[in-house]
Parts: C-alpha cells; sequence; structure tokens
C-alpha cells in the first residue's frame, strides 16, 4: 500500500473584498455586463484549500489619440482603430478584452494639454462603443487628473467606472468625486507594502466603501524590477489573506505599460541577435510579466497586445481547472 | 522526526570550540535546527551522534548536483531550498535549463539544434546567460542503439550536462554506456521499472526521476528507491496542464519545507516542451521557475523565448534582501570629452545598465554619474528620499565632475523632474536638463536636446 500523503492545507482568517466593475441599465449604468473580482480566501489557484472565487481578468488599453510613443508593432496591430478612442474600443472588445483601460494622455494630438471636454467625450464614446466595464486612468499629473476626472465622473454618473490613478497627491478629490457619482477608484502606490497600506488608510479615511477600492501596488517588468513587484504582491495577499483589512483591495497591475516601455518588446533594430525575433521576443515579454504577476495576486491585468491577451487568457483558464 | 536546536545541542561535544566559525555549541544547533549550516562544519562531533543528527542535517529539499569534467564542462545544481516565498529568505539554486533533443530526429538537424543552443549566450546587466545542459528523449518504437547514438553525437557538440529520458531499460542502459564514466541524469524510474533504473543509478553513480503521476505514487516510489541506496532523486509529478503543475509542485514544496516530509524532499523536474499549444511553452517555463522547479526541460531552441526566460529566472533568484547594485561614481561612457553630457541616475544595477547599454550602444559619449541610491531604481528610491536633490548634489561634488567638464550641465531622469529646482538651489552654478524617463528614449533626446 502507498503512503497516504497528507496535504497541507493553510487556512486564513482573512480573505480579499469582492469588488464589482461597471453597471447594467438595472444597475443605474449602460453597461452589457458587470464584472467582478476578489473574494479569495486562499492563495491564487489553490483550489484543494478553496475554489477560487473570482477569475483574474484581463484588461486591454486604448488611448484617447493615437500614442506615437507607443512602440510600431503595436501601433501597426490596432493600425486605423487606434486613430478614435470608440474604434479602438470596439477592436479591442473584439480582441477578447474582459475590461477596457482608457488611458487619458497629458496632451491632445494637437500638442495642447487635453481638456475636460475633450476627455469626457472620449469616455462617452468609448461607453457607446463598448458594453464592457470600463477603467479610465488619467495622465498621472495630479492636478491635471482632477480637473479631468472629475467632469468625467459627473458625465458618466451610475456606471462604476474605475477612476484612476490615486495617489498620495490627489486621492481626495478623485475619491470625493467617485462617491458623489457612484464609481470605483484605482489607487496607485510605488511597490512599497506599507505605502500601499498608507495609502488605502487614507482613501477608507474619507469613507469610501471597501468594495469600491482596487489597489495598482505597482510593478517593473521582466528585466526591470519585475521581483519587487512580485514580491510586494505576494506579501500584501499574504497580508490580506492574514487578516490585514488595509491590504484586502483586489490588486490591478499594468504589466502591458511597463514591458511595452522595456526596450526588449519596443525596439526591433539595433539590438543584438541572441534576442530573437522582435514580435514574439515583445508578446513573451508583456505575456511572461503578466502570468507571474497573476500567480503573485494580480486580479486584474492591463495589456497591450492582443496575442499576449490570449496566451494570458488561456493560461487562466488552465489555472482555473 | 527533525529535532530541536536544544535536542541537537544535547548531541554536540559542548566544547565551545568555535570551529564551526559561530561562537558556541548552542548557537550551531540552532543553526542545524533551521537548516542553515552543515553538519560537516563540525569537525568533532561523535559517530554516534552523527547518525542520529543526520537526519536533522539534511536540508528540506535534497542538493542534487549534476556535472561534466574536462574542457566546457558545467555544473547544476538544485534543491537546499529553505523558503516557499523568495521574500522570506531567497530562493537558492536556480533551476537548471535543458533543451530537449528527440532520438527520431535526424542526427543533422540534432546537431544543428545543439550547435546552436550550445554557442548561445546572451547579456543581461553584465551577466552572460546561457542555457546549463541537454536532455536526450527516446520516442517509440523504442531501439537503444538509435538513443546511444544520438547521445554520443550530443556529447561530441557539448561538454554540458545531460538527462537521459526513457523508461525502457535496454534502452536507458544503452544511453548511459554511450558516455560511461558520466553520471548525467535518469530520467526515470515508474512503479513498473523502478529496480532496473535503481541498478542502472547505482552503477552509474547517477541521480535518478522518479516519476509519478500523484503524491501518493511518488512517495511511495522514492522510499523504495531510498530503500535501494539511491539517495539523490529528482520528482517528477507529471502534470503537464498549468494549474496541476502549480499545485502539485505548490504541496510538494509545503511538504517538504513545512512538514519536513522525506520521501519528498527534492527538487522536481518540469516539461514545458510538453505544452499542447507551443505558445504555452513560454508561460509553462515561467511558471516552473516562479514555483519551485529545479529542472526545467524545454523543447523548441528560440532565442526570443530563451532571453525572457533566462532573465525571469535572474529576477526571481536574486536576493531580496541584496538588491544587485553597481559601485556608485562617474563613468565614462564612449570616452567622453569635457564639452559632452552629464547624466545622472541611481546605483540600481538595471537602472544602470538600461542606461549605460542605451548611451553606449548608440556610440554617443557621456560621462554617467551614479548616485548611492541604496540599490533603489529611480522612481522607488526617489520615493524612499535615497535618491533626492541633496544626494545629487553630493555625487555631483565628490566626483569631481565639475573640474572634468567644461560646459556644467546635468541631466537628471524624466521621473524625478519635481527635483530640478531644489537642484538648481544645490548646484547653482550647475543648468539642470530632465531628460526622458525611460532610458531606451536616452539616445534621441541626446541627439535632439543637447
Amino acid at each position: 500500500m502507498p503512503p497516504q500523503v497528507e496535504i497541507p492545507k493553510d487556512s486564513w482568517s482573512g480573505s480579499v473584498t469582492t469588488v464589482t466593475l461597471g453597471a447594467t441599465a438595472a444597475e443605474g449604468g449602460t453597461r452589457s455586463h458587470t464584472v467582478t473580482v476578489g473574494g479569495h480566501k486562499s492563495l491564487p489557484f489553490m483550489h484543494f484549500e478553496q475554489k477560487m472565487s473570482h477569475r483574474p481578468v484581463v484588461a486591454l488599453e486604448i488611448k484617447d489619440h493615437r500614442p506615437e510613443d507607443w512602440s510600431p508593432l503595436l501601433l501597426e496591430l490596432w493600425g486605423q482603430a487606434a486613430n478614435d478612442p470608440a474604434s479602438w474600443a470596439k477592436a479591442a472588445e473584439q480582441a477578447g478584452a474582459e475590461l477596457l483601460v482608457l488611458s487619458l494622455s497629458q496632451t491632445g494630438s494637437d500638442g495642447n494639454p487635453t481638456t475636460p471636454e475633450t476627455a469626457v467625450a472620449a469616455v462617452q464614446s468609448v461607453l457607446k462603443a463598448s458594453g464592457l466595464p470600463l477603467l479610465v486612468f488619467a495622465p498621472g499629473q495630479a492636478e491635471l487628473d482632477n480637473t479631468l476626472l472629475v467632469p468625467v465622473a459627473e458625465a458618466t454618473r451610475g456606471e462604476r467606472l474605475v477612476l484612476g490613478i490615486c495617489e498620495d497627491k490627489n486621492y481626495r478629490t478623485i475619491v470625493a468625486t467617485a462617491m458623489a457619482n457612484d464609481h470605483l477608484i484605482s489607487t496607485r502606490t510605488p511597490m512599497d507594502v506599507n505605502l500601499a497600506k498608507q495609502l488605502n488608510i487614507l482613501v477608507r479615511d474619507m469613507g469610501i466603501p471597501t468594495d469600491r477600492i482596487l489597489m495598482d501596488p505597482t510593478t517593473g517588468a521582466l528585466g526591470y524590477g519585475i521581483e519587487y513587484g512580485y514580491s510586494v504582491m505576494e506579501r500584501l495577499r499574504l497580508a490580506a489573506l492574514q487578516g490585514d483589512g488595509n491590504t484586502q483591495s483586489p490588486m490591478i497591475v499594468t504589466p502591458g505599460a511597463e514591458a511595452w516601455k522595456a526596450k526588449e518588446a519596443k525596439i526591433g533594430h539595433d539590438v543584438p541577435a541572441s534576442w530573437g525575433d522582435w514580435k514574439e521576443r515583445a508578446i513573451n515579454w508583456e505575456t511572461l510579466t503578466a502570468v507571474a504577476l497573476i500567480e503573485s495576486g494580480a486580479d486584474i491585468v492591463v495589456l497591450r497586445h492582443p496575442e499576449s491577451l490570449r496566451r494570458v487568457r488561456a493560461a487562466i483558464d488552465e489555472l482555473m481547472i | 522526526m527533525p529535532l530541536s536546536g536544544i535536542q541537537i545541542y544535547k548531541l554536540l561535544p559542548k566544547t565551545n570550540c568555535k570551529d564551526c566559525g559561530l561562537p558556541t555549541c548552542l548557537a550551531f544547533a540552532m543553526k542545524l535546527a533551521a537548516k542553515q549550516i552543515e553538519l560537516a562544519a563540525c569537525p568533532h562531533v561523535k559517530a554516534d551522534a552523527k547518525a542520529q543528527l543526520a537526519d536533522a542535517a539534511e536540508p528540506p529539499v535534497r542538493l542534487i548536483t549534476l556535472k561534466t569534467g574536462g574542457a566546457g564542462a558545467r555544473e547544476v545544481k538544485s534543491g537546499n531550498e529553505t523558503v516557499l516565498f523568495r521574500h522570506e529568505k531567497s530562493f537558492i539554486n536556480k533551476p537548471g535549463m535543458f533543451l530537449r533533443v528527440r532520438d527520431d530526429d535526424p542526427i543533422a538537424s540534432i546537431q544543428a539544434k545543439v550547435a546552436a543552443a550550445e554557442a548561445y549566450t546572451v547579456r543581461y546587466v553584465g551577466i552572460d546567460l546561457t542555457l546549463d545542459g541537454f536532455a536526450v528523449q527516446a520516442t517509440a518504437p523504442f531501439d537503444p542503439a538509435r538513443f546511444a547514438n544520438v547521445v554520443s553525437a550530443v556529447r561530441a557538440s557539448s561538454k554540458r550536462p545531460l538527462i537521459l529520458i526513457a523508461r525502457d531499460v535496454a534502452v536507458m542502459t544503452a544511453g548511459l554506456r554511450a558516455i560511461d564514466g558520466e553520471s548525467p541524469l535518469i530520467h526515470g524510474a515508474d512503479a513498473s521499472n523502478w529496480e532496473a533504473m535503481a541498478g542502472l543509478a547505482k552503477q552509474h553513480h547517477a541521480p535518478l526521476v522518479a516519476c509519478a503521476d500523484s503524491l501518493d505514487g511518488l512517495a511511495d516510489l522514492t522510499g523504495k528507491l531510498k530503500a535501494k541506496g539511491i539517495d539523490d532523486l529528482v520528482l517528477d509529478p507529471v502534470s503537464r496542464q498549468l494549474g496541476a503543475a502549480l499545485t502539485r509542485q505548490t504541496q510538494i514544496r509545503r511538504l517538504a519545507l513545512k512538514k519536513d516530509f522525506r520521501p519528498l524532499g527534492y527538487p522536481i523536474i518540469a516539461f514545458p516542451g510538453d505544452a499542447t499549444d507551443p505558445t504555452q511553452e513560454a508561460v509553462q517555463a515561467a511558471q516552473a521557475i516562479t514555483k519551485y522547479a529545479g529542472f526545467i526541460v524545454l523543447e523548441r531552441f528560440a532565442p526570443e523565448m530563451i532571453y525572457p526566460l533566462l532573465v525571469l529566472r535572474e529576477n526571481i533568484y536574486t536576493d531580496p534582501q541584496k538588491p544587485i547594485q553597481v559601485l556608485p561614481g562617474l563613468y565614462e561612457i564612449n570616452n567622453p570629452k569635457p564639452t559632452d553630457p552629464v547624466l545622472v541616475t541611481t546605483n540600481f544595477s538595471i537602472t544602470y545598465f538600461s542606461v549605460a547599454n542605451e548611451v553606449e550602444g548608440a556610440g554617443l559619449p557621456a560621462w554617467l554619474l551614479i548616485v548611492d541610491a541604496e540599490g533603489m531604481s529611480v522612481l522607488t528610491g526617489w520615493a524612499a528620499g535615497k535618491f533626492d536633490a541633496e544626494r545629487i548634489a553630493k555625487a555631483v561634488k565628490e566626483s569631481g565632475i565639475a573640474n572634468k567638464v567644461t560646459k556644467h550641465r546635468l541631466v537628471v531622469p524624466g521621473h524625478v523632474a519635481v527635483l530640478s529646482g531644489e537642484l538648481e538651489e544645490e548646484l547653482p552654478t550647475w543648468e539642470i536638463r530632465v531628460g526622458p524617463r525611460e532610458a531606451v528614449d536616452l539616445p534621441a533626446f541626446m541627439k535632439q536636446a543637447l
């Protein structure tokens, strides 16, 4: 008789908050369906302890206008669709995106700073073009972000959009408008467990319910500090399961933006031959960054290339069995 | 059962001779209980005590070493791991990455594949990364002579460690004979062939893979093999599907570390090359790297897949307590003249190499001033107060750069544009310029803006 191996099971006192993105017509929005993340009571994919409640989801990032600083591989791939956010949103949904992230640029295609009017128009055109729940990320300049996100939040009241990015400098305005207009928020801190906890305390102090908070602990790309993001996320998730209420928000990360900044993905010329085929390397760079982070606890990964999305979703399918 | 520090202490000489490098026998006992030191470090422990301590001295995941001799020889170490999460301490021995060839492929294409992989090297943050060895797989219909022939051909093209893969005993016997005197990893023993495979492993002093598709089966098999005197074992939990592999590999590592469960206290071998969808080979290999594999067998020699995997392995196995740093100071790139620009960044090695490689690769001369940010990247260093105007100004002054350049113009990373004002105050004779956020955009910036 073979020995019966007793499988050690972790049991945790805490769990990850369940967060639902988007609102359908019945719920006061216009989304065709909602997407729910979080709810975990064990480490990622440890189904033998506790069946994972909600699978990690894959978002595609689109921009308010054609981003000339993106890798030529991406611009060529999206082609005409990238010329306006509505057609880009449709193309991204067709490519299999489960969520859309519209990231607003600092300046318009004419070089002038993005105005509240153009930001609102871009968001509304995306909402019209696709029924997917939407996340709207401002350019990351505290003052500009506030001037753009407040009118966006007001114009889309009840949609349960995710407004980002709340940092320690600008969270007050964004949290306030999210609460007033029935939206969610995403916080961001630079790869540090304590900074993530602090910001979580600050936004919760304003009274926003926990089921409206996502947190982005930030990551580096493969080769550019992924190990920091990876370990911070593992530590945050362990803390959440151990019952630390300031680490229990579902985690969102942006491996797409990080990977496509890396030279290995962005550039195809004047690189060592040992880097191999450009397109396949770029997709691997984005895919591997995303998969590693999903296994360390990411609930939402934001990608840029549809083939990476296909591969990451295939991986999640296999991990959910 | 593992012994506690106090139980171990009772078996030691208690002379506090310090020959082990620790101040007292009790300190040594505590380290041994925590598996942070080898019993061999104590030269005075008695033979009978040694036997009792053998169990406590064993690492929870046994160290398996594959080694070859002669020119071009390599060594791959796997095992000795002590944590489930890298932040708890560090992962220790990077999983060996092997490229598989099959004995039913034409010899010429096998040789070409091996030659290409053998020659492959890629530079990342100043380190040359390569694959570790080759795996030769016997395929049906099994033919001992053909397998032996392919093993010989691979050995003729590479001196790196080998894994021989065949369940058929006659085939494995022939393969081992082809490289007689060597101790490759033998894959493997299963419920039906284990006695014969144990004989071969013994004869060739070779480590042996135990294959079973359940943990019960694996534990049963390693128990039998150990009873036959085979100590160097590797586990193949035969889970080729991503979710099942994650579950089993996590369970094995937990049992070894948390329960000190010896029947599963061995490194794991993973086969991402068996993925049914070839685009998932990289994904499976990535999971094998992050989630506890000790040996990884790849199918395709594709630099666009090998390079990211080798980088991931470096990243995950970096000791979190010791970020890789470069020495702060002034670096000269492409023989800069006094009129060339001064670029500033942090001493985090990834940051340093990203910047240095860009500038060097573009053939642009520059002075690169590396600030001591305690090994943090630009953004992290800035957020933690380790990369601020004061530290940058200090580095400028200490480096003596002011005497080496005629144009006092300092380019700071775009991520810390907010520091410009303060820097102008700290360095009144310098013009502060804000560079791009990412290193990849530096050459264009330098050509246009400087």
